[in-house]
């Protein structure tokens, strides 16, 4: 009975089974990770060295092949010399959920390894800033030409065809040209994340300007609104919510275009403290930075998504779901 | 349609009017033309074939009369209203208010749609307010107005909530009288109650007159309902299907003020009889316009039978 009822086609969930699956959607992942990091019997292809006997070239802490140890071993044995001790490990660039876990808070205590390094609350404020401004300056534009696309078959057909084409273009293929023009601190990132939010953004946001229901704009025709009007008072407050949870969706992919984008010209950001924590073979700090980025972009979006039930309390979709 | 009994030689003519409706009629009459339709026509393109959908349409409405257009489906009886409420452009012909062409919509007419089309993201108040501060007139005044309004039609209560948080009878009283707070010389309503249930629909009906004897409003109204049509109208016009053409316009012999007990009334059916001459008998003169359904063939044992 249980089953038929959490398998019901295109019917919402009680409360406390949405909430008990939400939680497992995470649990599940953390899970499985967990077995595979504590249970020594599962994968850990390697071993981690914590004594090594007679073995000159090895140091504690060192991680080798459970072949190459089993040599080691059986030649110590055999030539009467203390053998080397040592326990199963993964390989060092999968930490466990523990050691990524603390790295979340020691990765912020960390210096930097170098002397004009950044600390990583630092590296997260530039990302955000470059993410901020990438979105700004692409909706400023954006948006506008959207809505008017999808309100004026005349301004939708001139600007469309070439957008449809000009999006398909990768975005980080403007990288070397970004560089050339706009230098390479700030500016060629923010540029990549502007090519690849707003070609997306003018289509989506003309087609939910499309959706509006014909009725009120013919409500509002007989009401006597003229053309401006129509636009401003009809068509901008009605497609509002819709158009606000297209940006929601925009802005993460926005965060999308992040790395790459932060890879251009000199690397910074969080890009920059990943790079650094991974050549330093710090892996739980890089696992702990990636993790960032998304509990930012869920935070972000929930929050918004809180806001938008506020500022549009007559959206029935947005007070049903979320 | 041959088991249509229609019960004619018992009932008076529909064209039989009492002295006091004979009386109201002849006053009607004399009261000022409102709208003027005359050789109306309306010629819909697609792919290269033209269709003919309303033809040669005369009528006129004079202030304050309640008119009724009937007729069955693909008749063109929306199409007409849209092209009075300047929504759609007619092929030929002219389309007179107060004897000034129309063009394109505007607030001298008002319209109620089937579907509410009350504005979701403005309150109730706000939504009758619309139309006033779009013609330039001040928030304060318009305000005022608006609950003036509400108040008229008793949801003054709800003035500060959402559209969907009303249920279908009061979203349809607010749009009618969101359309009615610009003052407009006419009101087109095009199906309005066709959405609602039977009785939110009789409460509509009576409230609809009520609104129509306290203001100055001419109406013209669209429906399929016979009984609707009656109940409400002073004339009715019945357009024909393939082309709309106006077949013939009724004087309604139903005394005012009307009220539900008059549905039995002879003049009530002998009206009704009539109509559905018209609508239903009539259409059999075009066969082939409409497909009939296919007679099904025994699905259950031969035993069992439900009628």
């Amino acid at each position: 009975m249980a089953k038929s009822k959490l398998f019901r086609v295109l019917q919402p969930l009680t409360p406390r089974a949405r909430l008990v699956i939400g939680i497992l959607s995470f649990v599940l992942p953390v899970a499985l990770w967990s077995i595979i990091s504590y249970v020594p019997a599962v994968w850990h292809p390697q071993i981690m060295i914590t004594d090594a006997g007679s073995v000159s070239y090895l140091d504690v802490g060192a991680h080798m092949t459970r072949d190459a140890f089993a040599d080691e071993v059986a030649q110590a044995h055999a030539e009467n010399r203390a053998p080397p001790r040592g326990v199963a490990a993964n390989p060092v660039y999968l930490p466990s959920p523990g050691q990524v876990l603390k790295a979340f808070y020691t990765s912020f205590t960390t210096p930097p390894e170098s002397k004009d390094g950044q600390w990583l609350h630092q590296s997260l404020w530039h990302s955000i800033q470059i993410i901020f401004w990438g979105f700004v300056i692409s909706s400023i534009i954006g948006v506008p030409i959207g809505v008017l696309c999808g309100a004026y078959a005349a301004i939708a057909r001139v600007n469309e065809p070439f957008i449809e084409f000009f999006r398909y273009l990768p975005a980080p293929a403007f990288g070397a040209l970004a560089v050339a023009i706009l230098g390479i601190y700030d500016g060629p990132k923010i540029a990549i994340i502007v090519i690849g939010t707003f070609f997306q953004q003018v289509l989506i946001i003309a087609n939910t300007t499309r959706k509006l229901d014909p009725a009120l704009l013919e409500a509002a025709l007989t009401l006597g609104t003229r053309s401006r009007k129509l636009l401003t008072r009809v068509v901008i407050p009605g497609i509002l919510p819709d158009l606000y949870r297209d940006q929601r969706i925009l802005l993460g992919w926005a965060w999308t275009y992040l790395i790459v984008a932060e890879l251009i010209g000199t690397t910074s950001g969080i890009t920059w403290f990943i790079t650094q924590q991974a050549r330093y073979q710090h892996f739980p700090n890089v696992y702990a930075a990636i993790a960032m980025i998304g509990i930012i972009g869920l935070g972000t979006d929930m929050l918004l998504a809180l806001a938008g039930r506020r500022m549009f309390p007559w959206d029935r979709q947005l007070t049903k779901t979320a | 349609m041959d088991d249509v009994v229609l019960p004619a030689n018992l009932l008076p003519s529909y064209r039989q009017q009492s002295a006091p409706v004979r009386a109201r009629f002849e006053a009607l009459k004399a009261r000022e033309v409102i709208l003027t339709v005359s050789h109306l026509q309306k010629v819909f393109e697609s792919q290269g074939k033209s269709t003919l959908a309303l033809k040669d349409i005369n009528f006129t409405t004079h202030r304050r009369e309640f008119v009724c257009v009937v007729g069955p489906s693909g008749c063109g009886k929306s199409t007409l209203i849209r092209i009075l409420a300047g929504l759609e452009e007619h092929t030929e012909g002219d389309v007179l208010l107060l004897g000034q062409p129309v063009a394109g919509p505007g607030s001298d007419r008002g319209m109620v749609f089937q579907g509410y089309t009350l504005f979701p993201w403005l309150t109730v108040k706000k939504n009758v307010m619309f139309g006033l501060t779009v013609n330039g007139h001040g928030k304060l005044e318009s305000e005022r107005e608006a609950l003036q309004w509400l108040q008229l039609i008793g949801l003054e209560k709800f003035a500060d909530a959402y559209p969907h948080q009303l249920s279908g009878g009061m979203k349809q009283r607010v749009a009618i009288v969101r359309a009615l707070a610009n003052q407009p010389r006419i009101l087109l309503m095009d199906e309005p109650f066709g959405a609602l249930d039977a009785q939110t629909r009789c409460r509509m009906q009576a409230h609809l007159l009520e609104i129509w004897r306290k203001i100055d409003i001419t109406i013209l109204f669209i429906t399929h309902d016979l009984d609707e049509a009656i109940y409400l109208a002073d004339r009715i016009i019945v357009l024909s299907a393939h082309p709309g053409e106006v077949q013939e316009v009724i004087e309604v012999p139903v005394a005012r003020p009307r009220s539900m007990t008059q549905f039995v009334s002879p003049e009530f059916l002998a009206t009704k009889a009539r109509l559905e001459e018209l609508i239903y008998i009539g259409r059999h003169e075009q066969p082939g316009e409409e497909e009939s359904y296919p007679i099904l063939g025994r699905q259950t044992h031969v035993t069992d039978n439900v009628e």
